[in-house]
């Protein structure tokens, strides 16, 4: 037993009963311990596109609140989205951000940054208009729709049977009318009502929680069979904290994930209702209201078209993103930090291993590496390896890669310490 | 690689006047070799499989210096470091080691299935040729063909949605030894070589359509379909019922003799290692700690962790020293049972239908005593629990907690029973709510039921901490943070948590390792004689119930088979299905599981039946 590839035998004087070397390690362990939540929040902040999007949300939405202002409070532009006035040089944008020295204007904001609408209103109040509109109604919906579709989906899940039923048949019946249709006529209902856009946004959530309910449940289903759940039950825990308690925190990843995706749908959603004229109406605003209202002037003014319709891209991109590094950061598996370190398709590693390898035996490996095949005519004319008693042996049988540390005695080759 | 298959082709026409006779080191272990007490019955069947040669004594499966190292998100982790055996043909070597010991990752180079991020060094050798270095066309080709794998869960292992005839036929077409209804007609054959009776018609049926031990079976059809050279059976029978592993082992053993395959047997049960091997590996923490001979490594070992883990298994006749329970007499009108159920009937209801899985069990359990359920997957041990924990309704038949009928109760009088049940239940994994800090887990008995405040509860936690011999710092910790043995010391603290009169285990230790097994059990007896609690204990291992229990019932398809004391039911059984039991329960002794294995055969011949 010549190896010496292996243990130590000061190494093998460690912890050899599995339950004290975990109890010592756990109570040498005096670094802070991180919830689920901080593990998620640790990982979604190293979503890049992720924290671009929220960045970028960020601004849009600051800009778009602090600009015009909000309600009573004003805001530090100072033109009105409602005012009408003298359409200056065609309504062109006044905005300029390509430098002089590139031929164009420097840096200039202007008086109309973003341009003004044929009636001489002025594009940016309106935009800015448009998007506080779209963001309320993208908080709104994805506060009721996630709200319903939650308590839906673990009510029906838990417990199953006519509810389950009752519920799951409401589910169906939401489902199977056009989501454009219902929004359309409820839309059409909730625009005499007072409150502004809220009122429309309460009825876009309340039509676009089936399919987080669907998820919920499906994940409860599995979650209530988990042993936690009958502990809880046996040891005499009502629905209500069971429910609270155990099953909607341990299904919080699907929810918030779906949550994002739902504000990213509701923001175009209410965009196609403008858009086709069913839900916010003139002399309002909305981003959707905005491109319908100018869009046979997309090629003389383009401008009218370009700025609410990038607004839009941009809104629901980066809450798509955000949905994106959420399922990420509560989902590892799905893809996150330790894919990245592998090379293209994950090929790397092999290659690596191949590399070493081969890098450490004879030259004739790497032919055995590449052709696949050993003839029986290759004699291994190991050039490195020193000990070659059993490679006398049949060389069909014992490949060329002959390692230096091989004994002869092959009875027990796997004996790691001279016992 | 021409040069091998002539041999192997050489081999093959041998191979049926091979037969008979044993090859050195496994004559002691065959079964078929001189014509054995029970000769299988239907696999003597040789026709396509071939017998490998001996490889002139060089290894078929060679390991050296193979040392994996995992890229993950919190860092490199190192799970092999550097391991050297050999497997030779005929030759089973079991690569034993406890969870995360490194031994499947080990095996699983040899078939090229590690992930992508799995940085590989040393070499490993498939009949001479290295398998690091092939390519995926090369890898492909060798799967299946010169070594195959057999899964430890069957349930999984088959694809539902084909026919076991397709799954089977799979790889012999892939590797192009037959097409269409040959390929077929050798389906049949290696459905009959592993003992699965009518093969020609049970080849159009679908997997569900098998017990899961037959299901295993055809794992090792499949595996066995191209005559690979090694095998590599990964934890083959840990997923089945002891008599059905002691079956699969027979099987194995049977088949490896016939082909002269090298078989690299990965389990953690020292048992099925005393009863297969030949030769041992013992792995910690990615290093091969002690290697040779299985007697030499079972009976001396040389390490002391094999010791350890030899010292940890639970064998028969061993026992804890446990609280004496009250006895309950006719005459006393004070002391009332802690459990007793009278006919008890239990039923899981399936989208309308019935389906009754307990029928007419009886049994008492007085304060402080406990009582072992034990029987085989199926056997209703664990709806018992169930129905007594009151997460299943009792269909007839009378189940009482201290008097208290449990089935005419209303709700609110049974959520305040529950206070009296403490419950243990068997994957430490999903027992714990992954949110709530340990704290908690602990005390949420008491929030639940609305004992104590805020700072009485993190009293009792530390208390109970204490109890479990945990850190008192564990309570602001989350569960993924803890050993699967220290997640199930917080739920046995957590079941204790209001001093119950009643704890319900169900199998609370029968997914940890065996030293960490031995731990638990040691805790849970040492808790026992403290609180005095009584004790319904679920388990499917006679050995540990042998160690904890006053009494034993013995449960089969639902229905009692025998019940009494301990000491009579297991080390004095009478009835058929217990002597069964207790014969194709493994040893982790070689010489005596040779003994108990031709036992166990004798047994099975004495009843009309065969080894497998």
């Amino acid at each position: 037993m010549t190896q010496n590839n292996t243990t130590a035998p000061t190494e093998a004087q460690k912890a050899f009963d599995l339950a004290e070397a975990e109890d010592a390690k756990l109570r040498q362990k005096t670094g802070k311990s991180f919830s689920q939540g901080q593990l998620v929040r640790k990982r979604f902040f190293k979503h890049r596109a992720a924290m671009i999007s929220t960045v970028v949300l960020i601004v849009i939405t600051v800009f778009a609140f602090t600009s015009i202002g909000f309600g009573p409070i004003p805001g530090w532009w100072d033109k009105s989205y409602l005012a009408a006035g003298n359409v200056i040089n065609g309504g062109k944008p006044t905005l300029s951000v390509v430098p002089e020295f590139l031929g164009g204007e420097g840096l200039r904001w202007g008086e109309h940054p973003f341009g003004q609408d044929s009636s001489g209103k002025d594009w940016f109040a309106l935009v800015m208009r448009g998007t506080q509109q779209s963001l309320i109604i993208a908080v709104i919906v994805g506060l009721v729709s996630t709200a319903i579709g939650a308590l839906v989906g673990a009510l029906s899940g838990y417990f199953r049977g006519w509810v389950d039923s009752l519920l799951m048949r409401l589910t169906d019946l939401i489902i199977v009318i056009p989501l454009l249709v219902l929004a359309a006529v409820l839309g059409k209902m909730s625009n005499n009502l007072p409150g502004g856009i809220i009122p429309l946004a309460i009825v876009l959530g309340l039509v676009s929680w089936t399919s987080l309910a669907r998820l919920v449940r499906g994940e409860v289903l599995s979650l209530r069979e988990k042993e936690f759940v009958s502990a809880a039950v046996a040891m005499g825990a009502k629905p209500g904290r069971v429910i609270f308690k155990h099953l909607l925190p341990n299904t919080i990843g699907v929810i918030v994930v779906n949550a994002t995706f739902a504000i990213a749908g509701a923001v175009l959603l209410e965009t196609s209702l403008s858009f086709l004229g069913f839900g916010v109406q003139p002399p309002e605003s909305s981003l959707g209201l905005l491109i319908s209202q100018y869009q046979n002037a997309f090629t003389t003014r383009p401008w009218l078209f370009w700025w609410p319709g990038m607004l839009i891209l941009a809104i629901a991109l980066s809450v798509n993103f955000l949905g994106d590094g959420l399922r990420d950061a509560f989902d590892p598996r799905q893809g996150g930090g330790a894919r990245k370190k592998k090379g293209f398709l994950g090929f790397s590693g092999r290659k690596k291993a191949l590399d070493e390898a081969t890098a450490s035996t004879t030259p004739a490996a790497a032919a055995t590496a590449s052709g696949g095949a050993v003839a029986t005519d290759v004699k291994p004319t190991a050039t490195t390896t020193a000990g070659e008693g059993p490679n006398d042996a049949p060389a069909s049988a014992e490949g060329p890669i002959a390692r230096v540390d091989k004994n002869t005695d092959r009875g027990h080759p796997g004996t790691p310490r001279g016992q | 690689m021409f040069g091998k298959k002539k041999n192997d082709a050489a081999a093959a026409a041998q191979g049926a006047s091979a037969q008979g006779t044993p090859t050195g080191s496994t004559a002691a272990d065959a079964p078929q070799g001189g014509g054995g007490p029970v000769a299988g019955p239907t696999t003597t069947a040789m026709g396509i499989v071939k017998r490998h040669d001996n490889l002139g004594g060089q290894p078929v499966l060679s390991f050296t210096d193979v040392d994996v190292k995992f890229d993950t998100e919190f860092g490199q982790v190192h799970a092999v470091k550097g391991v050297t055996f050999d497997v030779k043909p005929g030759e089973v070597v079991a690569l034993v080691g406890e969870s995360g010991s490194g031994k499947s990752v080990t095996s699983s180079t040899a078939m090229g299935l590690l992930p992508g991020n799995a940085d590989i060094t040393g070499s490993v050798k498939l009949a001479g040729e290295e398998v690091l270095s092939m390519s995926p066309a090369k890898l492909r080709s060798v799967r299946g063909k010169d070594i195959a794998m057999v899964f430890q869960e069957p349930m999984t292992a088959l694809n539902p949605v084909l026919t076991v005839g397709d799954q089977l036929t799979e790889s012999i077409q892939l590797h192009g030894l037959a097409y269409g209804t040959e390929a077929d007609k050798m389906a049949v054959e290696l459905l009959t070589m592993v003992g699965i009776p009518d093969a020609h018609n049970r080849l159009k049926q679908y997997p569900h359509q098998f017990s899961g031990g037959q299901r295993q079976r055809i794992v090792i059809a499949m595996a066995i379909s191209c005559s690979p050279k090694a095998i590599i059976a990964d934890e083959p029978t840990t997923a089945l019922d002891v008599t059905v592993q002691a079956e699969i082992l027979e099987l194995l053993r049977s088949l490896k003799n016939k082909m002269n395959t090298g078989i690299l047997l990965i389990t953690h049960n020292m048992g099925v290692v005393a009863d297969m091997a030949d030769r041992v590996c013992v792995m910690l923490h990615g290093e091969l700690v002690e290697s040779g001979p299985v007697h030499q490594v079972m009976q001396h070992p040389q390490h002391p962790y094999t010791q350890r883990l030899l010292s940890a298994v639970p064998r028969l006749g061993t026992s804890f020293e446990v609280a004496e329970p009250e006895t309950v007499t006719a005459t006393q009108t004070k002391a009332k049972y802690a459990i007793e159920a009278e006919g008890l009937c239990l039923e899981y209801d399936h989208r309308g239908k019935k389906n009754r899985v307990v029928h007419d069990v009886s049994f008492s359990v007085a304060p402080g005593e406990i009582m072992g359920l034990v029987g085989e997957s199926g056997s209703g041990k664990s709806t018992i629990a169930r129905s007594v924990l009151g997460l299943l309704p009792v269909a007839s038949g009378s189940l009482k907690i201290y008097g208290q009928e449990l089935a005419s109760m209303p709700v609110k009088e049974q959520r305040a029973l529950r206070k009296r049940i403490g419950v243990v239940f068997q994957d430490p994994a999903a027992s714990l709510d992954p949110r709530f800090p340990i704290g908690d887990v602990i005390t949420e008995p008491m929030v639940v039921h609305g004992v104590g405040d805020r700072k009485a509860r993190l009293e009792r936690a530390y208390e109970l901490l204490d109890a479990v011999k945990l850190p008192r710092s564990v309570v602001n910790r989350y569960p993924h943070e803890l050993s699967g043995g220290q997640r199930q010391r917080i739920s046995i603290a957590r079941a204790l948590t209001l001093d119950p009169d009643v704890l319900i285990a169900d199998e609370p230790t029968s997914a940890l390792d065996v030293s960490v097994q031995a731990a638990v059990l040691d805790m849970f007896a040492d808790l026992q004689s403290r609180y005095e609690f009584a004790c319904l204990f679920v388990s499917h291992d006679l050995a540990v119930v042998d160690m904890l229990a006053h009494k034993v019932l013995v449960l089969k398809d639902g229905r009692e088979v025998e019940k009494g004391l301990t000491d009579d039911v297991l080390h004095n059984p009478q009835a058929e299905y217990t002597q069964r039991l207790l014969a194709a329960a493994p040893v982790p002794d070689p010489d005596e599981q040779a003994e108990r294995r031709q036992a166990r055969r004798e047994l099975l011949a004495s009843f009309g039946e065969h080894a497998y």
